[in-house]
């Protein structure tokens, strides 16, 4: 493990922030922190960098205990959430300036800066002031003031929460590129699960400060292990009487289920190609009708249940107030301990073709 | 534009010019005319007996006087202000509001007092007194501070205490720890940070905080009235121009104006530059 967290604790007055905090990373991955606001991963980020002191516990960067080493001479580049760009100096300043500190001889300060400018799609806003730039522009310029002296770990706070939508999921490839490019061991932190799974190696979930998972994006979109994490990452609702519908029953000490979009199906009642699996469908009636863009979103009541469906835009139509077919292929049912996943009975070991 | 709004239009007009003409009037009648006054007062006996009143050694010797004060406790304040609000802005403690308000007193009590309080402490009854005596005895120094020349430098200062902290803060405030953050994680220290990330910031206000301070120096009389009672000798330029005007008779009275008019032009002296420095704080911008 390149990064080590051992039992990582951190009050602020009453507030906990870090509970019970481990973790490892290993060398060249990019992890996302993920979590809601008040989660306490910006404050797991900013003890990495010394900023902030942990209560208790060990932090290590590459087999090192550097609990009680000084933020500056961590070797940690740090983006930061509104990247702090020297306001006073330009761009060519702004990244030289971590060289000039380190006593780097003039020749390859200017050498490294053009390399970096060069390296982020700069060249010739050298003598630029942040506040002449685009969102855009001035994280390219945090990204590279961060790596100019050559940290062995990157660390990024909200790295595009500064950045308007459409850009955003742009910078966020290059940004990744970038990383990967360089070799460099990163962490950044997000509370946009799509951010994180479209950037991340792996993803480390934190909650009310302590870790709910930690592994790989598929795994955690598809596994999730906590309740938590199973609400929070794609989008699902909360069912306690999930037993109603066809193909599941309701079992001891299992507190409820969560069903996400893409575990429901929509047949109108008129679709002939769906005989075979008709007996296993419930029957639903179309509550509400969104249209998402590159989808429909369908608000169908089944039993007294109010599932969310997706549906594609090439598809017939349906209206509001229509009886349709609901088929539900499994859901995330919770207990005190953890998640798991429950398919549906009926067709669990048939082939079902997705209609 | 219908008949309604013809109306309303004409109605702010009207409030538009009644205010101005309250504002001009008022400004007039209170802060202009005054001045004028003592500027052609101070003529009324010709321009000879202008420079001449000037060049006296009481006026001479009370510029001195004041330009030191002046001097000194802007020099005080600057550092004081930066260490104050540097304080207040980047670190919690405890007693941290108290301290702020604290820096405020002189904002609140009359400079008299402030005189006084001089007095109460560094007088010959003063709880410090014992200890000036003690440090004269033993370095065989004759420091006095009550109505001598570092009473009038303290009183000075006193007044001037709140004015460049007050411009820094809240710009400090607004700034932010982010780039001295970020400074800070690539290796800088503490004044490396201050001269190349701080300072930039601050410059401005810094400079405006020293401007008021100046303009309030160069003005303060109570607190220096207090402890200042030789004249010709600890008297400021505020106090010079009290003295002859006191004294009662045509010529000095108009040489007190004369002396004025030094402060008067001082003043706007320092006014211009006030506004120069605001005019280029907000073009950086």
């Amino acid at each position: 493990m390149y990064v080590e967290l051992k039992n990582i604790n951190k009050y602020f007055g009453d507030f906990k922030a870090a509970d019970n905090v481990s973790f490892g990373i290993e060398k060249g991955k990019l992890v996302a922190l993920l979590g809601p606001s008040g989660s306490g991963k910006t404050t797991i980020l900013r003890m990495l960098a010394g900023l902030e002191k942990p209560d208790s516990g060990e932090i290590y960067i590459d087999g090192k205990l550097v609990n009680n080493i000084p933020a500056s001479e961590r070797g940690i580049g740090f983006v930061f959430q509104s990247y702090a760009l020297f306001r006073y100096m330009t761009v060519f300043d702004n990244i030289a300036f971590g060289l000039e500190v380190k006593k780097t001889p003039k020749k390859q300060i200017k050498e490294r800066v053009n390399e970096l400018i060069e390296l982020v799609g700069l060249s010739g806003m050298e003598k630029r002031y942040p506040n002449q730039l685009s969102g855009g522009q001035r994280q390219r310029v945090a990204f590279a003031r961060a790596l100019a002296p050559e940290p062995t770990l990157l660390l990024l706070d909200e790295p595009f929460a500064a950045i308007d939508a459409k850009v955003r999921a742009e910078l966020r490839t290059w940004l990744a590129d970038m990383i990967h490019k360089v070799g460099i061991t990163s962490i950044f932190v997000t509370h946009d699960q799509d951010e994180a799974v479209d950037v991340a190696d792996n993803i480390i979930v934190t909650n009310q400060g302590r870790i709910e998972q930690h592994g790989a994006p598929q795994e955690i979109y598809n596994n999730p292990e906590t309740p938590f994490v199973a609400e929070f990452i794609g989008t699902s609702a909360k069912y306690e009487n999930y037993g109603v519908l066809k193909g599941f029953s309701r079992e001891e000490k299992i507190n409820g289920a969560l069903i996400r979009p893409e575990f429901v199906e929509v047949f109108k009642s008129d679709n002939t190609s769906i005989e075979p699996y008709l007996k296993y469908a419930d029957d639903g009636i179309v509550e509400n009708v969104t249209f998402r863009g590159n989808s429909i979103e369908l608000t169908i009541d089944v039993k007294g249940l109010k599932l969310t469906a997706l549906r594609s835009l090439e598809r017939r139509k349906i209206d509001v107030g229509e009886r349709v077919k609901v088929l539900v292929y499994r859901l995330y049912a919770f207990d005190n301990e953890g998640v798991k996943i429950i398919e549906n009975s009926d067709i669990a070991g048939k082939e079902t073709v997705k209609l | 534009m219908d008949y309604y709004d013809k109306k309303q239009n004409r109605s702010q007009k009207v409030t538009k010019y009644l205010l101005i003409a309250v504002s001009v009037i008022f400004i007039g009648v209170m802060l202009v005319l005054p001045l004028i006054s003592v500027i052609v007062n101070s003529l009324k006996e010709g321009i000879e007996f202008y420079f001449k009143s000037l060049s006296t050694e009481f006026v001479t010797s009370a510029l001195g006087v004041t330009v030191m004060a002046t001097l000194i406790s802007v020099g005080v304040n600057t550092l004081f202000g930066i260490i104050a609000s540097w304080l207040l802005t980047r670190f919690e403690f405890r007693g941290k509001n108290t301290l702020s308000t604290l820096i405020d007193i002189p904002f609140s009590v009359s400079p008299v007092i402030a005189g006084l309080a001089f007095i109460m402490t560094f007088g010959r009854l003063g709880w410090a007194s014992p200890v000036v005596d003690w440090i004269n005895s033993t370095f065989g120094t004759d420091i006095q501070i009550v109505f001598a020349l570092p009473g009038v430098v303290l009183a000075t200062i006193f007044v001037t205490f709140p004015f460049i902290s007050r411009e820094i803060i809240p710009v400090l405030n607004t700034v932010g720890h982010d780039e001295e953050e970020a400074a800070a994680l690539m290796g800088a220290k503490g004044l490396k940070i201050f001269r190349k990330i701080t300072f930039p910031h601050i410059k401005w206000a810094l400079l405006y905080g020293v401007i008021l301070c100046t303009a309030r120096a160069l003005g303060e009389f109570g607190a220096v009235h207090a402890l200042s009672k030789t004249r010709g000798q600890t008297f400021t330029l505020p106090l010079e121009i009290d003295a002859l005007y006191m004294s009662g008779s045509a010529d000095s009275i108009t040489a007190s104006f004369a002396v004025s008019s030094l402060l008067v032009i001082m003043a706007i002296v320092v006014l211009v530059a006030r506004n120069i420095v605001e005019y280029r704080a907000k073009k950086e911008k």
